[in-house]
């Protein structure tokens, strides 16, 4: 337990030192990595630690960011109002979702997020005059923070990124090692087990369900400030997509893995996509190498290492 | 009135489209309890592939056998070796089958271009016909005809036949199926190249009506998930009822509400998933 | 009154009957077995009283109160109990996890989600006396289904006894052990506390006629017979069912 804790102070040490070392490029890059680094989290919780395979989960990362979005540029760019407006969209959305999902399990559940997810972006691109359908919305200022200085510069930007993934980490730790938490992790293994033990599983997942969802929507909310912009690709399965993928790539279950799993795919993103023009090609493959060979993630190899090398 | 019997048997033409590829999906669905992220990637490379054959060769039949058998191979190749290791594993299916979903996606658009393309429709069914005032045209008689002949003969395939029996025991329950000397295994292959068989029928046979161009793959997967979600996965009649269903729902939306446009099908998805999750004729 | 009461149980599964007007009652720390050949509704049963199956027809009492309505959990708080005929256990868990797990499910700190679970030292002081008291401490740190088939039974024991239950249902709990895990099995099984009723469905007949007061028997959905040991025993139409059995 002490070399956990050790090892994440070294990492927010580092992290809170790596902005004199990097370019401006690189550190957009590392923020975008923490962004999603919010957004694979959130995913974990959900289908690492409750069993709950969505594949709808950027419909709640992209209705935050339409709320934020539209708020900022048509009504009044005031985070304090913006933010929680962002998350109590994707909070709200999570839990009607929640309430259609949760009837159903396994490859309907899948389904069925898919096509809630979809549901969602049919929305964005359809209803043009509020959302800008396909081209989505520009210009969306970053927030004003009564600080010394200006979020629209990229190091202030990132150390409040970094604030906002510190809280998030630190949070999620604590619910997965709350007896909620554990309560979930039982359910993943045996749903009808813990019936019979007293628990209300449908409660348990509901709860994760939106608790994801509203961790969702904070990566949405930050994502929309960073980009300046919002579109119906982040609501859509390709998005949802890559969420799943970094969890697993990271390993679900951990949550730290996922946050790996997510730095790792905007890295090879941005590194390959500079390269090759086949870049979803690479991105497909990518998906059924993991599958095939890394099912527990990095993290899993990690572990299966030190396992071997300790016996 | 010309305006309603066009536009139903538009709807119903194009139902018949979806009946294909949802009956694939819901065929996988039943006896593997998988859900193929792949499925409208076997649809437009069926398209695609016919498209190069009927330039090649100027034949659509040529290019309707071409396509199907390419696009069976490439679902026995996909379930044998790579879907076949993780049985009732649903996640490690999704990321494969969205995996191809990309890879195929991507391919096709190398090897045929962003340009949305039509394919030419047979000698045969060029023409429109009149019956009254009403002037349609022979290829979505054509449409229509396929997809019934296709639904009667999955019936007969379903409720008749020893296939269908062993099928519908492996999807009751496999154990005991490989009990009874049913080869499950082969069993899998069979039914996963089959539904890849229809979906790249699917392609063909819309390929002169609604086109192949990229991102048909994602939009034809949607709908044909809207389909069974509707109708009820794991359904023949579902298939066939929802796909009915949601052809007629997007055709009129289209031709009367086109400011809603997808809201029309997606609104009775909604209704259905309040009301009864597994669909109108899905099991409880 | 009663620990656990059936009136006139009914279910059907499509066309086939698999309970026809079942009835039972149980008296407060009774142990009775529920035998009969396979197929006759024995675990069908166990489900419906736990509230997997809603029944067709028929009434269940749980220490006095109807309980036919209510969902498993419910059931499981007002102190029913069950293990499984196919183990259900964590897979991946450990055994102490797993344990902790069942102590948690009564306690009302089970939906606590802003404080971490090692906070709350009774659960884990809890779980490890459990462990201690049926001998599997030293197995605490082992994940479950790394555990022989006859352990995992064990655990599966211990999960249903950690809410101190008032009415425990064992759906099998020697079926494919050997003959030596069967024994601890039965050791543990008699161990357990007077205050608790148990009902049990045993293939085995001398492990189910050892350690039970009273016997039902089921066939083809509807208790054939019911009584003593003795009766049962020498009940000609149970002997009949169970002719050309390896069991009787």
């Amino acid at each position: 337990m002490s070399t956990r804790v050790a090892a994440g102070a070294v990492a927010l040490a580092m992290l809170v030192a790596l902005p004199a070392a990097l370019s401006s490029y690189q550190l957009s890059l590392l923020t975008k990595m923490l962004i999603f680094g919010i957004f694979a989290m959130s995913l974990d919780l959900l289908l690492g630690y409750a069993g709950l395979p969505s594949l709808g989960h950027a419909a709640y990362f992209g209705v935050a960011a339409y709320t934020v979005g539209l708020l900022a540029l048509r009504v009044a760019n005031n985070f304090w109002i913006d933010f929680p407006a962002g998350l109590v969209m994707a909070g709200g959305v999570s839990a009607l979702f929640g309430l259609f999902a949760l009837r159903t399990r396994g490859s309907y559940f899948l389904m069925i997020t898919l096509a809630l997810g979809q549901v969602l972006w049919g929305i964005a691109f359809g209803w043009r005059s509020l959302t800008g359908g396909d081209d989505g919305l520009p210009s969306v200022p970053r927030p004003r923070l009564p600080l010394p200085w200006s979020l629209t510069e990229g190091v202030p930007f990132y150390y409040f990124v970094l604030v906002c993934f510190a809280l998030a980490i630190g949070l999620l730790a604590l619910v997965v090692r709350s007896p909620f938490g554990r309560a979930l992790v039982g359910i993943r293994e045996s749903e009808r087990r813990m019936e019979v033990l007293g628990y209300d599983v449908w409660r348990y997942k509901y709860f994760a369900f939106v608790l994801a969802g509203l961790f969702a929507g904070v990566a949405g909310n930050l994502f929309v400030y960073f980009n300046g912009f919002v579109s119906p690709s982040y609501l859509n399965i390709v998005f949802s997509a890559s969420a799943l993928l970094m969890v697993i790539l990271g390993g679900a279950g951990t949550l730290v893995g996922p946050a790996i799993g997510a730095a790792v795919i905007v890295a090879l993103e941005n590194v390959i996509s500079a390269y090759m023009e086949r870049w979803v090609l690479v991105l497909g493959v990518i998906y059924v190498l993991v599958t095939l060979f890394a099912p527990s993630g990095l993290v899993g190899l990690v572990k299966q290492r030190m396992g071997a090398s300790r016996s | 009135m010309t305006f309603w019997v066009t536009q139903a048997l538009n709807g119903i033409s194009f139902g018949m489209l979806l009946f294909l590829l949802a009956a694939g999906l819901s065929l996988i669905y039943g006896l593997m309890r998988m859900l193929n992220l792949a499925h409208g990637s076997y649809y437009i490379l069926g398209g695609y592939v016919g498209l190069t054959v009927i330039h090649m060769t100027g034949s659509f039949v040529l290019a309707a056998l071409a396509a199907t058998a390419a696009v069976t191979v490439i679902g026995i190749v996909m379930e044998r070796f790579f879907l076949r290791r993780f049985p009732e594993q649903e996640l490690p299916q999704a990321l494969l089958t969205f995996g191809f979903l990309l890879i195929f996606a991507d391919l096709s658009l190398w090897l045929w271009g962003g340009t949305p393309q039509t394919l030419p429709k047979p000698e045969a069914f060029e023409r429109s016909i009149r019956i009254g005032a009403i002037v349609f045209p022979t290829y979505r008689l054509f449409v229509i005809v396929i997809g019934l002949v296709v639904g009667l003969g999955l019936w007969w395939l379903q409720e008749g036949t020893r296939l269908g029996a062993m099928i519908r025991a492996g999807v009751d329950d496999a154990e005991m199926a490989r009990g009874t000397g049913v080869n499950v295994g082969l069993l899998s292959t069979a039914v996963f190249a089959f539904g890849a068989f229809l979906a790249a029928l699917g392609g063909i046979i819309g390929g002169p009506f609604v086109g192949v161009y990229p991102g048909a793959d994602f939009e034809i997967l949607e709908m044909a998930l809207v389909v069974v979600i509707i109708g009820g996965l794991g359904s023949l009649k579902g298939a066939f009822v929802g796909g009915l269903v949601v052809g007629l729902l997007d055709n009129f939306g289209k031709a009367l509400f086109p400011e809603l446009a997808l809201f029309t099908v997606f609104a009775p998805m909604a209704v259905i998933l309040a009301l009864r999750p597994t669909g109108l004729f899905g099991a409880r | 009154m009663t620990a656990l009461e059936i009136e006139a149980l009914s279910h059907h599964f499509g066309g086939l009957t698999a309970l026809d007007r079942v009835s039972l009652a149980a008296a407060p720390g009774e142990r009775l077995a529920i035998i009969g050949p396979n197929g006759a509704g024995k675990t069908t049963l166990f489900n419906i009283i736990t509230g997997i199956y809603r029944p067709a027809e028929g009434r269940i009492r749980l220490l006095g109160q109807d309980v036919t309505r209510l969902p498993t959990h419910r059931r499981a708080q007002l102190g029913l109990a069950r293990t499984f005929q196919i183990t259900t256990l964590f897979p991946r868990l450990t055994v102490l996890e797993s344990v902790l797990l069942a102590v948690q499910g009564l306690d009302s700190a089970r939906f606590t989600i802003h404080k971490s679970r090692e906070s709350y030292g009774h659960l884990r002081e809890h779980a490890e006396s459990l462990l201690a008291d049926w001998g599997l401490a030293d197995r605490a740190g082992q994940v479950t289904r790394h555990l022989s088939y006859g352990e995992q039974r064990q655990v599966e024991l211990v999960l249903a006894l950690a809410g101190a239950p008032k009415v425990l249902l064992l759906d099998e709990p020697t079926a494919g052990l050997s003959p030596a895990e069967t024994a601890s099995v039965v050791e543990m099984i008699r161990r357990f506390s007077r205050d608790t009723t148990i009902l049990l469905i045993e293939h085995d007949m001398d492990v189910a006629l050892d350690l039970v007061d009273r016997v039902l028997v089921l066939f083809q959905g509807r208790v054939l017979a019911e009584g003593s040991k003795d009766k049962i025993k020498s009940d000609r139409e149970v002997a009949a069912i169970y002719l050309g059995t390896d069991d009787a």
